[in-house]
């Protein structure tokens, strides 16, 4: 809907162009976080990661998005065909969609026009976000199932249970941070966290008591993309590669691509939501005001990302009990206190 | 932003919601104390569970003792909370009653049966006490929401409660058929609700009668509220197994637990009347005029049905059925003779006598039926009761007592029931339904009168003795002395059924609009 | 007028899923239909106006609850079932009981007197309208659901139990 001091044709055009931008630059970060996931991992078991193509192999990613691109695209027999081309497609697209209500920083005076730097504001944006991973589950369980193989099966079949139950648990640690802000708005959001206290410590909704949902919350999102230590789905000693088996080509690198972009929702998420968002000291020309918010923003996402390839690094894999008992009996209750404890800190102090 | 909470919860509504609070307690605190009881120990969940309705009906005299308070200062009849959507009136408080003594007397019935059904859990006690609060709701919900959700809480843990014996085929088989038809029927009434409430623009009962009475003055013939009431009727009439929604009752009698069967012929069946009144009496009497040819033509298909299929039966819980069937029919007929915009008119007060003593007699048969389940017998076909004159002859007198009562034989309880009904036709001017009201009770006098047949005349098929427990007697002793002294001394139960009626809906109404 | 378009388009589409829901022989394919079903009612919500509940909507049905149907049919692998002809009373009385049925059902909206009308999204399509009601105006109905959603727990359990 076209907003503020924006006609229909400039709110078009306006939006097209921060499509095409939020949307390259996902992808280059989809992509270099591949490269930087290689880097990183490597360096901690002692390796030296990709150093080839290119300078540190920076161009590594290219020369495999080519590779994708070039090889063979097989469709196993017996595979139910619909579903088993629907379901990459689902994966990747419900991903691009989330980061679509991402707001990356405050709104922009391009030529005299006010521009929101988020491709939608809406005052439900993570209602819709959360409404949207959990349709994203359909991709990896649809891809288990149609694959008609027992190894994707099984990873389907993981994966539609762990999404589902740790969806819970985020959900519920995202309510308390609702409660403090009143309000479903991302853009909202990060405006109730602006302000210090004593002049230094950041008013941040991890400091304002949102400390433990914030963990509760990385735990759930780790559970949630199918990451190390809960990478169940994709188990690769256990199940070859789970879910995503049989797939090959292009419609792997959907899968692929897809799995790295909701690892960057997933991080936006947790600065948007925990960490003020794009708050941040602001000095210097004009150029810069528009520019360091988007620089702090993107600091907080790069640091959960290097967070996410040290914790790969480092931790073993849950056993699939241990992943579902962690859910109910220990996140689930634990998430539930903190709302309580929330909102009754709230009702006592209004 | 944030509000004073007495805007969500006064008082006044926790003094209302007490009677549900103290169940709903008591049945999760039976949950939680069944897992630390060691399995020979399970039978005390029943007794937390009756110490729960006790603390519940103790609940409901304080509402009382303020509702007369209330009356004291001139304000009776404006008991209500939570926004209008809660009236705890007399009518509810009569109810509250009845479904606590129904519900006690099923939990005595249940302990040594589920015992020999080697069923012995907790949750069949904390069922019955949700189920309790599920009632109290449709008996005192003043919004068809509340109406609907305590509709389903009843149905949920009745549905459950049939399918209780995992290891027998029938109960499977009944609580698969009750709930599909269950929820099927829970559906139409909901669609129905739901017209009314476009129709009116409102889910308070109140306010849907005043739109109804303007609006039907506008226009009579409204298809919408015609549909809607189509609709809601069947609902209603489906939870009471009138006919020619009654399909479901007889399996899902047959195949429930024996006391299940029976606390669903009174309890779960006086819900399902209390919710009828209040949406007929508090919100449908402006479209009177359509309903009544329709409920005419349920009540004597229902009578008829009821008892001519009554005839035949070999399978006590399902005679019983077809008989709890016909019964219906007859307090359809209440329904049938009872005032517009007069609750308190004698039909509607013979309804309320029938369930009070249908509660004892009906209980105290499946009281004797439940003590024919013996180890390796089913014990429920009329061949098992035969000769029980010469192996139990207290029982064989009481069941007698019952079969009487529920044929409607004077000085017994069941007698006052049918007589204000035939009284309210008669005195409504309904001589040709009263005529067939009669007939088929002489008819109804045959099949009970099959089962004493068989208890005095015919020999004993087994040796095994009937198996009695200290429960089961209490049960039996209470059913029989509310049978015999409802008979004897009926003033005092009938001044109580008149009190549950004695205020009237308009006032309920003008407390809700103040 | 494009909102109206937009309105009838989903409306079709979800009796369009439904229908196909009952016609599909393979499970998958029928809950599938059942998701563009939950689908097509989220974004009719959202046209009236009613934001949070459409958002819900997707979250917990098309979400988490169907997830579940696709996960039971997966891990019990069922298969097609077999296509039957259909009784001859269903096709007797069924069809023309359903075509009297909603004909009647239709006729009878049409010709309803309506009364006011109401802009869309001024009810309480909002996350704070919803919780004003069920938190005010429902409160009671909204506890005794969280009553009703433990039976169904414990009702579930009971019944599923392994024989001890």
């Amino acid at each position: 809907m076209p907003t503020g001091n924006l006609s229909v044709t400039t709110f078009v055009i306006a939006s097209i162009i921060k499509i095409a931008i939020v949307l390259w630059v996902l992808l280059t970060a989809v992509a270099y976080t591949v490269w930087l996931e290689r880097k990183v991992v490597g360096h901690i078991q002692n390796r030296w990661g990709p150093t080839r193509v290119g300078p540190f192999g920076l161009l590594q990613p290219l020369a495999d998005g080519l590779k994708f691109i070039f090889k063979e695209d097989l469709t196993p027999p017996y595979v139910h065909k619909f579903l088993y081309i629907l379901a990459p497609m689902l994966a990747l697209s419900m991903s691009l969609i989330a980061i679509c209500l991402i707001p990356f920083g405050n709104s922009v005076n391009i030529a005299g026009m006010n521009i929101p730097l988020q491709i939608t504001d809406t005052n439900i944006a993570l209602l819709i976000i959360l409404g949207i991973t959990s349709i994203a589950v359909y991709g990896v369980a649809l891809a288990g199932w149609s694959s008609n193989s027992k190894y994707s099966l099984l990873g389907g079949l993981r994966a539609s249970a762990q999404m589902i139950s740790y969806e819970v648990a985020l959900g519920l640690s995202l309510v308390g941070v609702l409660i403090l802000c009143g309000t479903f708005s991302l853009h909202g959001i990060v405006e109730a966290q602006t302000g210090t206290w004593f002049g230094f410590i950041p008013k941040w909704n991890i400091f304002k008591g949102q400390f433990i949902a914030f963990f509760i919350y990385i735990m759930a999102a780790y559970a949630e993309t199918n990451r190390i230590p809960f990478d169940l789905p994709e188990a690769e000693t256990e199940l070859v590669a789970g879910y995503h088996t049989e797939y090959s080509s292009m419609k792997f690198a959907m899968f692929f691509m897809a799995e790295y972009s909701n690892m960057v929702t997933v991080a936006c998420l947790a600065s948007i939501l925990f960490l003020g968002g794009w708050t941040g000291p602001v000095f210097g020309p004009p150029i810069l005001h528009a520019l360091l918010p988007i620089f702090w923003f993107a600091l907080r996402v790069l640091f959960f990302i290097f967070v996410y390839i040290w914790v790969r690094g480092t931790l073993p894999r849950f056993r699939y009990d241990q992943l579902m008992s962690f859910a109910w009996k220990f996140l689930l209750p634990l998430a539930i206190a903190n709302v309580m404890i929330t909102a009754l800190v709230v009702a006592l102090r209004s | 932003m944030a509000m004073p909470l007495h805007q969500f919860f006064t008082s006044t509504d926790y003094l209302l919601s007490l009677p549900m609070i103290m169940l709903a307690l008591f049945g999760m605190g039976v949950l939680i104390i069944d897992l630390l009881l060691p399995p020979e120990w399970k039978r005390a969940n029943a007794w937390t569970a009756l110490v729960g309705l006790v603390f519940s009906a103790i609940a409901v005299y304080k509402v009382q003792i303020a509702d007369r308070i209330a009356e004291a200062h001139g304000q009776a009849g404006s008991f209500v909370g939570f926004g209008g959507s809660l009236v705890a009136d007399r009518f509810a408080i009569y109810f509250y009653y009845l479904f606590l003594a129904g519900a006690a007397i099923a939990i005595l019935m249940s302990v040594k049966y589920l015992e020999i059904e080697r069923e012995q859990h907790g949750e069949f006690y904390a069922l019955v006490l949700f189920s309790v609060i599920g009632m109290m709701c449709m008996a005192s919900g003043y919004d068809i929401v509340l109406l609907f959700v305590g509709l389903e809480l009843m149905a949920l843990s009745t549905y459950v409660l049939v399918g209780f014996l995992r290891r027998d085929q029938r109960s499977n088989e009944a609580a698969l058929k009750y709930l599909l038809l269950g929820a099927f029927s829970s559906g139409i009434f909901a669609y129905g609700l739901s017209l009314f409430y476009g129709l009116a623009g409102s889910t308070n009962l109140g306010q849907i009668a005043l739109t109804l009475e303007q609006h039907f003055l506008a226009n009579p013939k409204d298809p919408v509220a015609i549909l809607a009431l189509l609709t809601t009727a069947t609902g209603l009439l489906f939870k009471i197994a009138a006919v020619p929604f009654h399909q479901w009752a007889p399996d899902a009698y047959e195949g429930a637990p024996t006391s299940i069967t029976g606390y669903m012929s009174v309890a779960v069946k006086a819900a399902g009347w209390a919710l009828l009144l209040r949406i007929f009496l508090y919100m449908l009497y402006p479209l009177r005029p359509i309903y009544l040819p329709m409920i005419i033509f349920v009540s004597l298909a229902t009578l008829t049905a009821g008892n001519l299929a009554a005839l035949t039966q070999s399978n006590l819980k399902r005679l019983l059925a077809y008989s709890s069937i016909a019964h219906v029919g007859y307090m359809l007929l209440g329904l049938v003779a009872g005032n517009t915009n007069n609750a308190s008119s004698t039909g509607i007060k013979g309804i309320m006598v029938y369930l009070l003593v249908y509660t004892f007699m009906n209980l105290g048969a499946f009281a004797v039926i439940t003590s024919l389940r013996r180890r390796d017998i089913i014990g429920d076909e009329i061949d098992d009761i035969a000769g029980l004159m010469f192996k139990a002859p207290t029982e064989a007198i009481l069941m007698l007592v019952f079969l009487l009562s529920l044929a409607g034989i004077p000085p017994l309880a069941g007698f006052w029931g049918k007589y204000f009904i035939f009284l309210s036709l008669i005195e409504s001017g309904h001589y040709a339904l009263a005529t067939v009201a009669v007939l088929y009770a002489v008819l109804g006098l045959y099949y009970y009168m099959r089962i004493a047949n068989a208890m005095f005349m015919r020999r004993a098929e087994t040796a095994e003795p009937v198996s009695l427990s200290p429960g089961l007697r209490l049960a039996l002793a209470i059913t029989a002395l509310g049978t015999v002294i409802i008979g004897i001394f009926p003033e005092v139960f009938l001044r109580a059924a008149a009190w549950s009626l004695s205020v009237p809906q308009a006032s309920a109404v003008a407390g809700l609009l103040k | 007028m494009l909102h109206l378009a937009l309105f009838l388009i989903f409306g079709v589409i979800a009796v369009v899923g439904a229908i196909n829901l009952i016609a599909q022989t393979h499970p998958i394919n029928s809950a599938l239909s059942l998701v563009v079903v939950m689908g097509s009612l989220a974004a009719e919500y959202l046209l009236l106006g009613a934001e949070f509940l459409g958002a819900i909507q997707v979250i917990v049905y098309a979400g988490a609850i169907m997830v579940l149907f696709v996960f039971t049919i997966m891990l019990l692998n069922a298969g097609a079932e077999e296509q039957t002809r259909g009784s001859k009373v269903a096709i007797i009385i069924g069809i023309p009981g359903m075509v009297i049925g909603s004909v009647a059902v239709a006729w009878a909206l049409i010709r309803a007197h309506t009364g006011a009308e109401v802009p869309v999204g001024s009810l309480y399509g909002s996350a704070q309208g919803i919780g004003h009601l069920l938190f005010r105006d429902f409160l009671l109905p909204f506890e005794i659901t969280s009553v009703l959603i433990l039976i169904a727990i414990m009702g579930a359990v009971v019944l599923a139990r392994r024989e001890s």
